[in-house]
């Protein structure tokens, strides 16, 4: 199977509206016939992301990569970075304002479930530039 | 245990997803927190809940769950009913509070997590 490259953006603003990216790419996986639990990591790494986007950076785009033997996922934004990834990763910590609660996120678990679902994650970011955050699941 | 056998434990009433009703789910979760839903549910076919947006189906679509239980008497509008039948999600309220919910469906043999984390 050749490389599959998906491009999603992600609208900032409206958390309420916020996971259609992440709807479309799990109906593509369903579609290439993936296994289900690799559509699932990789689906909820890529919603929890497509949150973050949204709370933190206003949107954003994520490029996702199909392999023979992996699937990697991109996600890239150019909101405010983070100042202390180590404490960003922690579970419980967050950021995110009332909103974010109320629509049952922001309890500080984004970063932690992306990594406790993909196999590999990897985050840049720079303060007053944005962020990326890369993770890789093999199937 | 059959969504319908949920349906008449929790004397719930169903906005969507009625002829699927025959579905088998063999385990089930109760949060208002989506990221927890995320993190710690495996298999778990039902999400009981008490938060009413469009989140909840997602997060349920994400974990490829057949069931939402909006507890407390939550209705959801339409536009969360639609969207969720669109995903082939069956969708009830019930009157009854969380804690009595779960309780009632665990006590009729709805176990939730094989970890007990919920």
């Amino acid at each position: 199977m050749e490389t599959i490259k998906l491009v999603y953006p992600v609208e900032g603003g409206d958390l309420i509206e916020a996971g259609e990216a992440s709807s479309k790419m799990k109906l593509t996986l369903k579609k290439l016939g993936l296994p289900p639990d690799i559509i699932r990591r990789a689906s909820i790494c890529m919603y929890e992301g497509e949150i973050n986007m949204v709370i933190h950076a206003d949107g954003g785009q994520a490029e996702v990569e199909v392999g023979l033997d992996e699937i990697t996922i991109r996600m890239e934004d150019h909101g405010p970075g983070i100042p202390d990834v180590n404490k960003a990763m922690e579970e419980g910590f967050s950021t995110a304002g009332d909103t974010a609660r109320d629509l049952g996120f922001g309890a500080g678990m984004g970063l932690p479930n992306i990594k406790r679902y993909s196999d590999k994650m990897n985050i840049e970011t720079t303060v007053g530039q944005g962020t990326v955050v890369t993770v890789k699941i093999k199937i | 245990m059959q969504l319908c056998r949920i349906r008449d434990i929790l004397d719930a009433v169903v906005l969507c997803g009625a002829d699927r009703l025959n579905c088998e789910v063999r385990s089930a979760c109760g949060s208002d927190f989506m990221s927890d839903v995320l993190a710690y549910v495996k298999d778990q076919a039902v999400l009981l809940t008490g938060l009413v947006n469009p989140q909840v189906v997602r997060t349920a679509d994400m974990m490829e769950m057949k069931c939402i239980v909006f507890v407390r008497g939550k209705s959801p509008g339409e536009a969360i009913v639609t969207m969720a039948e669109a995903r082939g999600i069956v969708v009830m309220s019930s009157n009854k509070r969380m804690y009595d919910a779960c309780g009632l469906l665990y006590t009729n043999g709805l176990r939730g997590s094989e970890h007990g984390n919920h």
